[in-house]
């Protein structure tokens, strides 16, 4: 059955997850509108990171569509799949950079091995991003596993916009982080964000949230329950997102004990 | 406990695994002739599975050749056939021990630094980073290992070969009371091309399946570090296993052609 195309950036349309027995996302709808930055929030455990690698293609869900600029790229494969990926970056949640290779070709990989970019150049962009999360060129040449935590952070952003890419999905950006460092990555993000970028940010941290969100999304239970820009999120009205926002043991939402 | 529900359930986990196995396997054998190859990462890997072991190779094939002359002519001289020692060393080595104890040895210190490498890639997520950086990981990351076993193996049997015939000729020279210049006489005339061609179609044979079975238990590792550790573990006795059951099948195609 054709389906009119969707004017949304990035549109997950029904997903759906599992593993094994255990319901991931459980028949998920999500639009983002091009340039603008949503947060999805949500306990440990309830689906974010499943939710952004089903978008990636990273898992391939069993049910639901997921649109990339109107187009269906729920089973996409091959060179196709290559080039909707080139329209994305991502922050994993520990960064995720490759041991084997120095700070700066981490930074330039998806320009050098993803788009056939000369090494020398993609040096120079390497750097210039490096600048831009406020790392001088001297990091550039060291091994990841000589960075702190948030230096890794910071590298991984750099590599997450060394290509311009029109989508960033950051993952957990400021979990394991200090509030002072915490508040550097948002404060990268937000500029980010302000370029035109679309971004989307799966966090538990509500003060990032509140920082570089312009809308926020309520996961539990495999599906979006709430739904709103951020100022409203303090007068949802929604007894889970009430109980999640203000930390309170008490409440609809029940702590699993096993996942 | 019903047994042939044990049966039953061991015997469907072992056919799913020879299934993935077998996917993975026709995945990365298919990448062989699609580009993008990186052969600045064959060289590497060329460096780190053949150069890298070859004093541990080199080593157990000088005392293996040395102790199978020793065993071979307390056998033969029950016989009077103590001139046979030299031929007999020689076709031990070149169709059997070389390329066996060669793959066993690649095996554990190979096959178990893949799989760590991998899983370690795997559960830090750098292996779901280099997908979202429009880099297949199986490109990337198994091609070259599996071209560089296949390079590596043949070249290291050649030189294992070598080495174990002189293991032999140390021994019985020094020991058993060969004169130098018979015994290498007549080791020259009994050396034979299909001799040495078996050991290396082996050889290749062992090479393939040391870094498919490395890759594949790292690719697929989950969990921490024990999950790590037990792909480890599984590389080293699944291809150790593979490769004696591959040598026996082989040997038997051999014998079938005379070859």
């Amino acid at each position: 059955m054709a389906r009119a195309a969707s004017t949304a950036k990035v549109e997950l349309k029904g997903v759906k997850k599992r593993f094994g027995p255990k319901i991931v996302l459980d028949g998920l709808d999500l639009a983002i509108p091009p340039g603008q930055s949503l947060v999805v929030i949500g306990g440990s455990g309830t689906g974010k990171s499943v939710m952004i690698k089903c978008v990636l293609g990273i898992l391939r869900p069993e049910g639901g569509e997921i649109y990339v600029d109107g187009k269906d790229v729920t089973r996409v494969r091959g060179r196709a799949r290559d080039a909707m990926l080139r329209k994305f970056g991502m922050l994993f949640q520990g960064a995720a950079l490759f041991d084997s290779l120095p700070v700066w070709e981490n930074v330039a990989f998806g320009l050098i091995q993803g788009r056939g970019v000369a090494r020398r150049r993609a040096r120079d962009i390497a750097m210039e991003k490096l600048a831009k999360v406020g790392l001088g060129p001297e990091v550039g040449l060291l091994s990841p596993s000589e960075l702190s935590g948030g230096m890794q952070k910071r590298v991984g952003l750099a590599r997450a916009i060394a290509a311009d890419p029109e989508i960033i999905f950051f993952d957990e950006p400021t979990t394991g982080l200090d509030p002072i460092m915490a508040d550097v990555i948002n404060d990268l993000i937000v500029k980010t964000k302000a370029v035109g970028t679309t971004t989307l940010s799966i966090t538990h941290d509500l003060v990032s949230a509140r920082k570089i969100a312009d809308r926020i999304a309520m996961l539990y239970k495999g599906r979006i329950i709430w739904q709103g820009p951020t100022s409203e999120i303090d007068n949802s009205g929604n007894p889970y997102v009430d109980q999640f926002i203000n930390g309170r043991a008490e409440g609809p939402i029940q702590m699993e004990v096993r996942g | 406990m019903n047994i042939f529900a044990a049966v039953g359930r061991a015997t469907l986990g072992l056919l799913l695994e020879i299934g993935r196995l077998s996917v993975f396997m026709v995945d990365a054998v298919s990448s062989f002739v699609r580009p993008p190859i990186y052969w600045s990462l064959v060289l590497k890997q060329i460096m780190r599975i053949g150069y890298f072991s070859l004093p541990v190779v080199g080593l157990t094939a000088f005392f293996t050749g040395g102790v199978l002359a020793l065993q071979i002519y307390i056998g033969a001289s029950r016989y009077g056939a103590e001139q046979f020692v030299p031929t007999v060393v020689l076709v031990g080595i070149l169709r059997e021990l070389g390329p066996v104890i060669a793959g066993l040895m690649v095996a554990g210190r190979v096959a178990a630094a893949i799989a760590a490498e991998l899983g370690t890639m795997r559960v830090t997520e750098q292996i779901d980073a280099l997908t979202t950086l429009a880099t297949r990981p199986i490109k990337y990351l198994v091609v070259p290992r599996l071209m560089a076993a296949i390079i590596s193996m043949p070249i290291l049997v050649a030189i294992a070969d070598s080495i174990g015939v002189f293991g032999g000729y140390i021994a019985s020279t020094e020991t058993l009371g060969f004169t130098g210049a018979i015994y290498l006489n007549t080791t020259m005339n009994a050396l034979a091309n299909k001799d040495i061609f078996s050991g290396l179609i082996k050889a290749v044979v062992f090479g393939f399946i040391i870094a498919l079975l490395g890759c594949y238990n790292g690719f697929n590792s989950k969990g921490g570090a024990q999950g790590v550790g037990s792909a480890t573990t599984n590389a080293v006795v699944s291809s150790s296993i593979l490769i004696l059951a591959a040598n026996y099948i082989l040997t038997n195609i051999f014998n079938y052609f005379n070859f």
